[in-house]
């Protein structure tokens, strides 16, 4: 249910908010991010059935894969990565996962695939933060919040990477959309916990 | 489409399927069959983007034992390049390389220089040299 359920708020987040993503991405990009996150969304939730059906740790490195296979753009890999990774490590780690770690390495392997870091203005500069919120065990509210403001903050950077990097200084004043994605798909998980999982 | 050569084999990965192609023609003109060659453009529906999964096929399409050159044009041509490699698994996944070359250029010289039997090594070491 649990993996049902986060595949559901997920997709419809994507789908409520892809002109948003497309718009913000045609400014510094190529302008499908929003599409191309759609369309990974939209294969996830196909594959919700089977999906649900796996362990929790399976369940999600196979969402990892499906979108590395269907989103297209460098979100694919990138969100890819960063799911299966956190698949592995949690089938790993079994019983004994600590979520935040587990995470943390997950963010990792993020940054190494795309030769990123913190501040190069990409969903880094997203998820650098809710990690840090959730180590801090913050509330699910605050966390939310905190993924907001900070694809918010991504407007005053510069991009270092991506096509929005060929901008220069020019990229500057515009949010990222990967950390708006990001961020849209964290509130979207927070607020699902919270109304289903109450701490 | 499994070529039996010794040649380094190449693929092509562009964002526009006409790119790839076109490119794949001018490298088939220099090289004819003696190089294994295939390319992916376009994402999963054929429009502008990259394809993890056809990007695994061309290079499964232009396997050699000698390796296999990538040559890619933007950002999500590299992460998406770099997550197909991974896919195929070890050993063969070391056996291909990600060049940094100009697409064209690199691809028709790499193209030339697999045709006389250089090492993968050597191939990338030439299309990379037209970097600045």
């Amino acid at each position: 249910m649990l993996v049902a359920g986060l595949i559901e708020v997920c997709r419809a987040t994507i789908a409520e908010n892809t002109d948003h993503l497309c718009a913000l991405d045609r400014a510094i990009g190529d302008g499908d991010h929003g599409t191309n996150m759609r369309r990974g969304c939209e294969a996830v939730s196909a594959e919700g059935e089977s999906l649900s059906s796996l362990p929790f740790p399976d369940a999600v490195e196979k969402i990892g894969l499906t979108l590395v296979m269907n989103v297209g753009g460098a979100a694919g890999p990138l969100y890819g990565t960063l799911l299966m990774e956190i698949g592995r490590e949690l089938r790993k780690s079994e019983e004994t996962a600590d979520f935040p770690q587990v995470l943390k390495q997950a963010i990792d392997a993020v940054a190494r695939r795309g030769r990123a870091h913190a501040g190069d203005k990409t969903l880094l500069d997203v998820l650098y933060p809710v990690h840090a919120a959730l180590a801090k065990r913050s509330p699910l509210g605050d966390i939310a919040r905190k993924a907001e403001r900070s694809a918010d903050r991504t407007a005053a950077m510069k991009a270092m990477r991506g096509r929005a990097a060929y901008l220069g200084d020019r990229s500057i004043g515009h949010v990222d959309p990967g950390a708006s994605s990001c961020a849209l798909l964290t509130t979207a998980i927070c607020r699902y916990l919270g109304e289903h999982r109450p701490q | 489409m499994t070529a039996k050569t010794a040649n380094v084999g190449i693929v092509i990965v562009s964002h526009s399927p006409l790119v790839a192609r076109g490119i794949a023609d001018m490298v088939r003109q220099m090289v004819g069959d003696c190089v294994p060659l295939a390319w992916s453009g376009g994402n999963v529906h054929g429009e502008l983007g990259t394809d993890a999964g056809g990007i695994l096929k061309a290079i499964e399409a232009a396997w050699s034992d000698a390796g296999v050159a990538v040559f890619v044009d933007l950002g999500g041509a590299e992460t998406n390049s770099e997550m197909a490699i991974e896919m195929l698994g070890l050993p063969r996944s070391g056996l291909v390389s990600i060049c940094n070359a100009p697409l064209v250029e690199g691809a028709v010289i790499a193209a030339a220089e697999a045709s006389g039997g250089a090492s993968l090594a050597r191939v990338v070491a030439t299309a990379e040299e037209l970097s600045p």
